[in-house]
């Protein structure tokens, strides 16, 4: 099953200070829709403000996107530039 | 996993072509935001706050209106009352409530300079009088600047409804403090046990305004049937229709936005503030209204980036192993919640591989105006005190700059406090390159000194469209989502120029409007060349394709028997017959016979962009008598990806040095004590000309990214990360004195050479 990793205080105050589980999941889509039923709230969060990494590379806002059973995933505040 | 081409296959990409819109630039043909006259257009103006807080008791607009040529005068009453409500649609998380309230004030007016009130007329000087007629009556409150007062207790509160964010428990009572970031990993305790040195430091930076040189412009219409039209200079034609049409409560398709050419940006022009208030008045006078800025206008009203104060501290060991290292980053965020700190925490240590992290940050509120973003946002500032105290650790350790970062520098599978691995990165690259350039070889004189420091940028992806149609003469246009202010018109048309198999001559570049291409997200990140890019490159693979279908018709021969090369459809083999290659002009000329118009567009949401690292080292000369700086050399060694065009790509990396330089030596906001600006403009407010600077060599180092086929990643953002450490390094090594607040001008570093003797 993917890990998801909860780095910053910006997801873990949804988890409760829990930094890592193991969510069933095989798209992002379904990883959000997942986070929100266990963590109330966070899906919202992960979908309004913030950006996943798949085994260290960064994708926004794309549900389509797969992940493999041993993927990494880490969740990090959506990033934008100047 | 794209398939990146070699260089040597390559006719195009990697080639200095004529910039294509540089002759009409220089000479002043270019048609920029204010360049824009239409029948009947009335001039709009903004009164604007000379108080850095004060309530709005009451504003009497009567005199204004009755003056003959004043059709319209609003204030923030003749405007929707916007809820709170966050999106994330510009360069960072926005709130349309605070948006809308920072273009014009509503109950308070928070900095000086905050518009309350705006005119129309048939001419400017009946503008500036009617905003002269305007009376306002305030109560003048205390008021707040600095980050580490505005978060003392018993500070002068800007909001009432002000809760810290990310504090647990939730505080009861507002502050200035917006939000808490907290990043950690490993043992930072006990890290700092193990170390043999530890470094620790306070450093503080002004905040500094983009300093594009063209100011804010537009001119907005609104048609009797609600079309309305925005002509104006920005980074993103689709982030001006999307918060006009929130701010005003229009619906998006009424509302078209053309963008003008942009005189430079930097994420400054990633807002909007004189557009809701042209189109408003637009809206009230059934006439085109036109708004500019002046410079003074500029400096007081839109936002400059953070200033911030820092602590950091580093523990290693005597072999330069780093075992710990921490950060606390407070940042200005100007009147309303959204200073850059988050990506300062991310970014400042992103450059070494370590295991005892720990970075908070904090987001501050102040009288002053809402900060914008400003190239790499929030990196700079965090990189400044980092990079600062790894040249105090070099030294401590008597160790050379470069070889402590080469021991700690982050690679492949490096972990990030953010969370994610580092994958595809050019780093240590750079540190080699930047070592075995000759510039680090040359002996420096008396009063001299070298400086190094590093910087990382994340680079974003993200939506982007672009077409590509193929004219009867067999000349290609590319038609893209985004602005043009880094060089991007000559990239796309390059890219395609390169699918296509044509010269870059036989390619133009045009930016479209909202009404013309599908959404594309702002000129921004660092993603042009690599996210509108890739759609363009996806848009001309998708015409040769076209053109071997029409090609296989014209022969009478099956699709897949035609193979594109060189501008041309050629048999795939002797199988498929025996025919003179067709070249995209003669399958042009006969559009019409094999189905009509040829050209397609694509829409994309780009993903994985691929990280910027760059290493910079700089020379300067301290004048021991009046504290002047004089830059002597300076190398910036950047992992570029692969350069479309190189000119472009060292322009980018001149450019952010050059600013950096500002930053570093004289860029600052001065404020008497009422919080009011004493230095809007170019004369008191010192940006770098050419002759303060040497030529700046931009070497790029090309490790290619694999999520783009030419290998791009984004390179306008990573060559302001380093600059001011490195200068702040270099001074150090010069006069023996660490300058742990920015600027370095004369009177700073004069002051404490003088406390130093």
């Amino acid at each position: 099953m993917p890990r998801v990793v909860f780095a910053g205080s910006a997801a873990q105050r949804f988890t409760g200070g829990e930094n890592e589980i193991a969510v069933e999941a095989t798209t992002f889509r379904r990883l959000v829709l997942e986070l929100d039923r266990r963590f109330p709230g966070l899906g919202r969060q992960v979908e309004e403000g913030m950006a996943i990494a798949i085994d260290g590379e960064i994708f926004q806002d794309a549900y389509a996107t797969q992940l493999k059973p041993d993927s990494e995933i880490v969740l990090i505040p959506k990033i934008g530039g100047g | 996993m794209t398939v990146i081409k070699r260089k040597d296959e390559l006719k195009v990409v990697g080639t200095r072509p004529i910039r294509p819109d540089g002759v009409d630039k220089v000479i002043g043909r270019a048609a920029f935001g204010a360049d824009l006259a239409m029948p009947g257009m009335l001039v709009g103006k903004v009164k604007r706050s000379p108080h850095a807080h004060a309530r709005i008791r009451k504003i009497d607009t009567s005199r204004a209106k009755a003056l003959k040529g004043v059709l319209a005068v609003i204030t923030a009453a003749d405007l929707p009352n916007i809820p709170s409500e966050e999106a994330f649609m510009g360069e960072g998380p926005m709130n349309f409530r605070d948006l809308s309230r920072n273009c014009m004030a509503r109950d308070k007016v928070l900095y000086e300079g905050h518009a309350l009130a705006a005119v129309a007329a048939t001419s400017a000087a009946i503008a500036d009088e009617a905003i002269e007629l305007i009376a306002v009556d305030y109560e003048v409150l205390p008021h707040v600047i600095d980050v580490d007062e505005a978060m003392a207790p018993g500070a002068p509160l800007l909001h009432d409804d002000l809760i810290t964010a990310g504090v647990e428990p939730k505080p009861n009572k507002p502050s200035n403090v917006a939000k808490r970031i907290h990043f950690e990993i490993g043992n930072v305790d006990q890290g700092f046990k193990e170390a043999d040195i530890v470094v620790e430091g306070r450093y503080t930076t002004k905040p500094v305004h983009q300093a594009y040189i063209e100011p804010h412009a537009c001119v907005a219409t609104v048609g009797a049937d609600s079309q309305a039209m925005v002509w104006t200079s920005s980074q993103g034609q689709f982030m001006v229709r999307a918060y006009c049409a929130k701010l005003l409560g229009i619906e998006i398709s009424n509302l078209r936005v053309i963008p003008a050419e942009i005189g430079g940006g930097f994420g400054g022009k990633t807002l909007v503030y004189l557009e809701p208030l042209a189109l408003a008045m637009a809206r009230i006078s059934g006439r085109p209204v036109k708004m500019v800025m002046n410079r003074e206008e500029v400096f007081r009203a839109t936002g400059p980036t953070s200033g911030a104060s820092m602590e950091v501290k580093i523990g290693a060991k005597k072999d330069g192993r780093i075992t710990a290292a921490q950060a606390l980053l407070k940042y200005q965020a100007g009147a309303f919640p959204g200073s850059p700190v988050g990506p300062g925490c991310m970014t400042a240590f992103a450059m070494y591989d370590l295991k005892n992290v720990r970075v908070t940050g904090y987001d501050v509120v102040s009288n002053r105006c809402k900060v914008a973003a400003y190239r790499a946002p929030g990196a700079p500032i965090s990189s400044y005190a980092v990079e600062s105290a790894m040249d105090e650790l070099a030294q401590k350790l008597g160790m050379d700059p470069i070889a402590l970062r080469e021991k700690n520098a982050a690679r492949e599978g490096t972990k990030t406090v953010y969370g994610p691995m580092l994958k595809n990165i050019g780093y240590v690259e750079t540190l080699e390159a930047a070592k075995k350039h000759t510039h680090y070889g040359i002996k420096l004189g008396p009063n001299q000194g070298r400086g190094v420091a590093s910087g990382y940028w994340f680079n974003v992806g993200g939506e982007s469209s672009a077409a590509v149609h193929i004219a009867e003469d067999g000349t290609a246009t590319v038609v893209s989502g985004n602005p043009d202010i880094g060089g991007s018109r000559a990239s796309m048309a390059m890219q395609a120029a390169e699918v296509l198999g044509i010269p870059i001559e036989r390619v133009r570049c045009i930016v479209g409007d909202t009404a013309s291409i599908g959404f594309t997200f702002m000129t921004g990140g660092s993603r042009v060349t690599f996210a509108t890019g890739l759609a363009t490159i996806q848009a001309a693979e998708k015409v040769v394709e076209d053109l071997k279908r029409r090609a296989a018709m014209i022969w009478d021969i099956s699709p897949e028997a035609v193979d594109w090369r060189d501008g041309a459809a050629h048999p795939a083999g002797a199988n498929a017959g025996n025919f003179q290659p067709l070249t995209l002009k003669e399958i042009a000329e006969k559009a019409g016979k094999t189905g009509g118009p040829i050209g397609a567009e694509v829409s994309l949401n780009a993903q994985s962009p691929g990280a910027g690292f760059a290493t910079h080292v700089c020379d300067v000369e301290v004048d021991p008598e009046t504290g002047y700086v004089t830059v002597l050399r300076y190398t910036a060694v950047q992992d570029v990806g692969r350069a479309i065009h190189p000119s472009y790509v060292e322009g980018q990396i001149q450019g952010g040095v050059a600013q950096g330089v500002g930053w570093a030596l004289n860029e600052e906001y001065v404020y008497d004590s009422k919080g009011r600006l004493e230095n809007p403009g170019f004369l008191d407010y010192r940006i770098p000309v050419a002759s303060d600077l040497p030529m700046i060599d931009a070497v790029m180092v090309e490790v290619p990214n694999p999520s783009h086929p030419y290998g791009a990643r984004g390179v306008g953002e990573v060559p302001i990360v380093p600059p001011m450490a490195a200068v702040a390094n270099a001074v150090r090594a010069a006069t023996g004195i660490r300058m742990t607040q920015l600027p370095m001008s004369p009177p700073n570093l004069r002051a404490a050479l003088r406390k130093a003797k």
